[in-house]
C-alpha cells in the first residue's frame, strides 16, 4: 500500500515542517546539568569513602566549576522558555508525573548543596579572603564539620539529575526517537564521563588523572555498549523507531553522529587514554576536550533529531 | 460526562471552514491555526480513496501533554476537555514534544494554546464554531458517555477510527470512514 499525504490549512510556526520547540540552549542545558552531576557525583563519593586527599580537584575546583555549570545552564534553560515571567511557577508545585517538575527541584536542591559545599572550602581556595565575620565564621565551621552528611545527600540527588536529563526525553512517547528505556541510563554514564573529563583537564595531580583516566574509560565502554543497547533496541522496534533509526545511521544526522560522537567523542579519545596508561606520552587535555565536545554534541544530535521524529504527517 | 467529536470523512469537502471558524472565534493569531483540514490518497493505482478530514487536539483521556506538564497549566477540565491557563505557563515545551498530533503550538505570547472545544461557547448551551459552520455538517459534537446521544449513536451505527491509537493517548476525536 501506497499512501500520499498532502495538508492544506496547517500552517503551525516551529511544529510544521519540524517540530523545533527546543533549541541550542535546551542540548547546552542538559549536558551541563549532566556534566555537573558527574562532578558532584565523583566529589561526594570519594567524600564518603574518606579519599578526599586523593581527589583534591574533584572536591574543590571542579565543585566551582559545577557551580558556573548548573547557573549557566539554568539561563539556558530559562533562556528557551517562551513564558518567562511566569518561571515561578515552577516552584509552587510538584507534579511527580512530569520529569521536568521533578528536574526543577532536584536542580533547585543540588545548586543550594553545591553553594554549601564550595562555601565550605572557601578558606581553603581563597586563603587570602578567609572569611572573618563572626556568624559566617561558624556556618563555614558548622559546615566543614557536616561535609560528610553533604555529601550524602549530594551522591543520590547527583544520580536523580544525571539520570534525569535522560529521562525527561524518554518519557515523549510522540517522540520515537526519545521514547526509549535506555536513554536516563545513558545520559548518567555520558554524564559522569563528562564530569571526569572535566576533572582530568582542570587536574594538576598525576595520580588524580590517572584515577579518572581509568574511570572515564570504563565509562566509554559502558556508554559504547548502551548506544548499541539503544540502536538495536530501534532496530527491533516499530515502524516510528525504524524511521527514527534512520535518521541516525543514513539520515541527516549520520555524520554528526558517528564521526563526531561516536568516534571522535568516544572512540578515539578512549584509545588516547589507554595509551595514555600504558605509559605512553599524551597531553591529556586532548582526550579530556574530546569527550566534552562530544558530550555536548550527543545532547545536541538527540534533542534535535529527536524532533523530527514523529507518529503523523 | 465526556465530551467528544465523531467526523465524518465521507461528508467533508475540505472547504476549510471549520479552519476559518475558529480562527475568528478563538481570535487566533494570524499565522496559527488551532484545526487544519488534512487530505489523503490512500491506496495504489487504479483503487485509491482520497479522505479529507478536519483534525484538531484529540482531547486525549490519557493526555501525555497534562502528565508532563510542570507547572499544571494543562489540565483535564470538565468534560474531560484539555485545556492550559495562560498565566501557569511557562512556555516550556514540554506539552508540544509530547502531543502525538501536533496539535499545540506556541501562542505569539508566549504561551501555549490549542483547541479548547470551544469551552467558552459550551458553556453558553452553543456548539464548538467548527461544528457549527460544517456546510456539510460532516462534524458531530457530544456526551459520549449518554448512551442516547448522537455521537454514541454513531459510533455504535458506523465504522470509526481514531488517529495514531498506537500512541496510547485514547483520543475523543473519532472519524468515521
Ligand atoms: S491531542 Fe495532543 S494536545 Fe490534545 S490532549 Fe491529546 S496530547 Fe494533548
Ligand atoms: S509549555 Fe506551558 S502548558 Fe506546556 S508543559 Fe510547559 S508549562 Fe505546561
Amino acid at each position: 500500500m501506497q499512501e500520499e499525504l498532502f495538508i492544506s490549512g496547517r500552517n503551525i510556526p516551529k511544529i510544521d515542517p519540524s517540530l523545533e520547540v527546543w533549541h541550542f540552549p535546551i542540548s547546552l542545558y542538559l549536558f551541563l546539568g549532566g556534566m555537573a552531576a558527574g562532578i558532584i557525583f565523583f566529589a561526594s563519593l570519594f567524600t564518603i569513602l574518606g579519599k578526599e586527599n586523593k581527589v583534591q580537584t574533584a572536591i574543590k575546583p571542579a565543585m566551582i566549576i559545577v557551580l558556573f555549570a548548573l547557573s549557566i545552564g539554568l539561563i539556558a534553560l530559562f533562556y528557551d522558555l517562551t513564558h518567562k515571567l511566569y518561571v515561578w511557577r515552577l516552584y509552587t508545585t510538584i507534579r511527580v508525573e512530569s520529569p521536568m517538575s521533578w528536574g526543577a527541584w532536584v536542580l533547585l536542591f543540588v545548586t543550594v548543596a553545591s553553594f554549601l559545599w564550595v562555601f565550605s572550602y572557601f578558606s581553603e581556595l581563597f586563603p587570602k579572603w578567609s572569611i572573618k565575620t563572626g556568624w559566617l565564621k561558624s556556618f563555614e565551621r558548622y559546615l566543614i564539620n557536616h561535609r560528610k552528611q553533604l555529601a550524602i545527600i549530594l551522591l543520590p540527588l547527583s544520580i536523580i539529575l544525571g539520570i534525569y536529563t535522560g529521562i525527561l526525553l524518554s518519557a515523549f512517547n510522540a517522540r520515537p526517537l526519545w521514547n526509549n528505556a535506555i536513554l536516563g541510563p545513558l545520559f548518567l554514564v555520558s554524564g559522569l564521563s563528562t564530569g571526569a573529563a572535566c576533572i582530568i583537564l582542570f587536574s594538576r595531580d598525576h595520580i588524580e588523572r590517572k584515577l579518572f583516566s581509568k574511570i572515564d574509560l570504563a565509562l566509554i565502554i559502558i556508554e559504547l555498549a548502551l548506544i548499541a543497547h539503544m540502536l538495536m533496541g530501534m532496530y527491533a522496534g516499530s515502524a516510528v523507531q525504524l524511521e527514527a533509526l534512520d535518521i541516525l545511521i543514513r539520515g541527516e544526522y549520520t555524520v554528526m553522529f558517528f564521526v563526531f560522537v561516536i568516534i571522535l567523542g568516544l572512540i578515539f579519545p578512549a584509545l588516547l587514554e589507554s595509551i595514555e596508561l600504558l605509559g605512553f606520552k599524551v597531553p591529556v587535555v586532548i582526550p579530556a576536550l574530546l569527550i566534552l565536545i562530544g558530550g555536548l554534541l550527543f545532547r545536541m544530535v538527540m534533542i534535535e533529531a529527536g524532533q523530527l521524529t514523529r507518529y503523523l504527517y | 460526562m465526556k465530551y467528544a467529536m465523531v467526523i465524518d470523512t465521507l461528508k467533508c469537502v475540505g472547504c476549510s471552514d471549520c479552519v476559518v471558524a475558529c480562527q475568528t472565534e478563538n481570535k487566533v493569531p494570524v499565522g496559527y491555526c488551532r484545526d487544519w483540514v488534512t487530505e489523503s490518497v490512500n491506496g495504489s493505482y487504479p483503487q485509491l480513496n482520497l479522505e479529507l478530514k478536519s483534525e484538531r487536539c484529540n482531547q486525549c483521556d490519557n493526555a501525555p501533554c497534562v502528565r508532563c506538564c510542570p507547572t499544571g497549566a494543562s489540565h483535564k477540565a470538565e468534560g474531560g476537555i484539555i485545556l492550559v491557563t495562560a498565566d501557569e505557563c511557562i512556555g516550556c515545551g514540554a506539552c508540544i514534544a509530547s502531543c502525538p498530533y501536533d496539535a499545540r503550538f506556541q501562542h505569539p505570547d508566549g504561551y501555549v494554546d490549542k483547541c479548547t472545544f470551544c469551552a467558552h461557547r459550551l458553556k453558553e448551551g452553543q456548539l464548538p464554531a467548527c461544528v457549527s459552520v460544517c456546510p456539510t455538517k460532516c462534524m458531530y459534537f457530544g456526551d459520549i458517555e449518554d448512551p442516547t446521544s448522537k455521537v454514541s449513536h454513531l459510533l455504535k451505527s458506523r465504522k470509526y477510527k481514531v488517529l495514531a491509537p498506537e500512541a496510547g493517548t485514547k483520543p475523543n476525536v473519532y472519524y468515521l470512514i
